[in-house]
């Protein structure tokens, strides 16, 4: 990306690719919609199997709207923990959204009832595709509401589809479906793993739950390990450089 | 439970408006930034060892470890993410629909 390159005739010259057309934008959105609705699947099966019903799990998914927050929320109750850590868990992961529309904000400029559903839809991937199409703005633009609104409609289709399926399936724990909750958590945990800092805070914030779990009521370990991004985070930079 | 689910959905969406109403300035502080970026890592490891090993208030190695052995295997295979939460739950309800784990 060169914003700084002033526009000329021969910008998109030979060897070099031209700007992906809304077609193609629209199309990687899809995609990535599509792949979101099938974690949906598995959400919507894994949070019946917890014990919500079917009103339940989708008011999770149209409301709150942020899968790593959903899939901590019905996992934390169904492994027995309380409401209120639920609750605590669920908000702090979701936190980090709210960096995301602090970042989209300046491009978007978006006001009224757009506001107000932009923010709804300010989540990983439409971040991520907004940012990898970031110029013009347009083009970012359309990428943020194309991503968002396929990945709204199929997200909520996909936990429909993962609830109603659950219900039909019957008992769930032997079909090895608490298992499949740890596996979705490390799927969403997996991207995140770049470096020696992510994985030492892994190792680290999971020592940490493990530890206290013996000691404190089910779903407050989880919170406690939320110490180990605060430590980390607010250690100074140098500790981590080289 | 229904207000419960209230709470933390209308929380999670506050802290997306949150940040429509906010000065990006406050992404300027390093530390807050980073802090909030490192969150989501802790407590999805948090979970993942918990929801593995944690039985109520205590320790259990059952078939939850192989299934979540399984998933890392298809994880590095880059698997699909349908693909990874299938095979753990395969591999934990097989091991103990053959009896060799609980």
């Amino acid at each position: 990306m060169s914003g700084s390159e002033p526009p000329s005739t021969g910008r998109y010259g030979r060897g070099v690719a031209p700007p992906p057309t809304r077609r193609q934008i629209h199309a990687k959105a899809v995609s990535i919609a599509v792949a979101s609705g099938a974690y949906a699947i598995s959400y919507g099966a894994i949070a019946v199997a917890t014990g919500l019903d079917v009103w339940q799990t989708q008011t999770l998914s149209l409301l709150m709207f942020t899968g790593a927050s959903q899939f901590a929320f019905v996992g934390i109750l169904g492994a027995g923990g309380g409401m209120v850590a639920a609750v605590l868990t669920a908000l702090l992961l979701g936190a980090r959204n709210g960096i995301y529309s602090m970042s989209l904000w300046p491009r978007l400029q978006l006001r009224g009832g757009r506001r107000l559903i932009g923010a709804q839809l300010a989540i990983d991937e439409t971040t991520a595709m907004s940012i990898a199409h970031a110029e013009p703005v347009e083009d970012s633009r359309y990428a943020f509401w194309v991503t968002g609104l396929w990945l709204f409609a199929l997200w909520n289709l996909g936990t429909l589809v993962g609830a109603l399926g659950a219900t039909v399936i019957g008992d769930p724990g032997t079909f090895g479906l608490d298992a499949a909750t740890a596996a979705a958590l490390l799927a969403l945990l997996w991207p995140r793993l770049v470096d020696r800092q992510m994985w030492a805070i892994t190792l680290a914030a999971a020592g940490v739950a493990i530890v206290l779990t013996p000691v404190l009521q089910p779903g407050v370990p989880v919170l406690a390990a939320a110490v180990v991004a605060l430590v980390a985070g607010l250690l100074p930079t140098r500790m981590w450089v080289r | 439970m229904w207000i419960g689910i209230l709470v933390a959905s209308l929380g999670c969406y506050a802290e997306k408006f949150l940040g429509t109403v906010l000065p990006a300035s406050v992404l300027e502080n390093e530390r807050i930034r980073r802090t909030l970026g490192l969150m989501p890592v802790a407590l999805l490891a948090a979970l993942v060892a918990v929801q593995t090993f944690g039985s109520g208030m205590s320790l259990a190695l059952d078939a939850r470890a192989a299934g979540l052995a399984a998933a890392i295997i298809a994880l590095i295979l880059r698997a699909p993410f349908l693909v990874v939460v299938i095979v753990a739950a395969v591999t934990a309800g097989g091991l103990r629909a053959l009896g060799w784990a609980t």
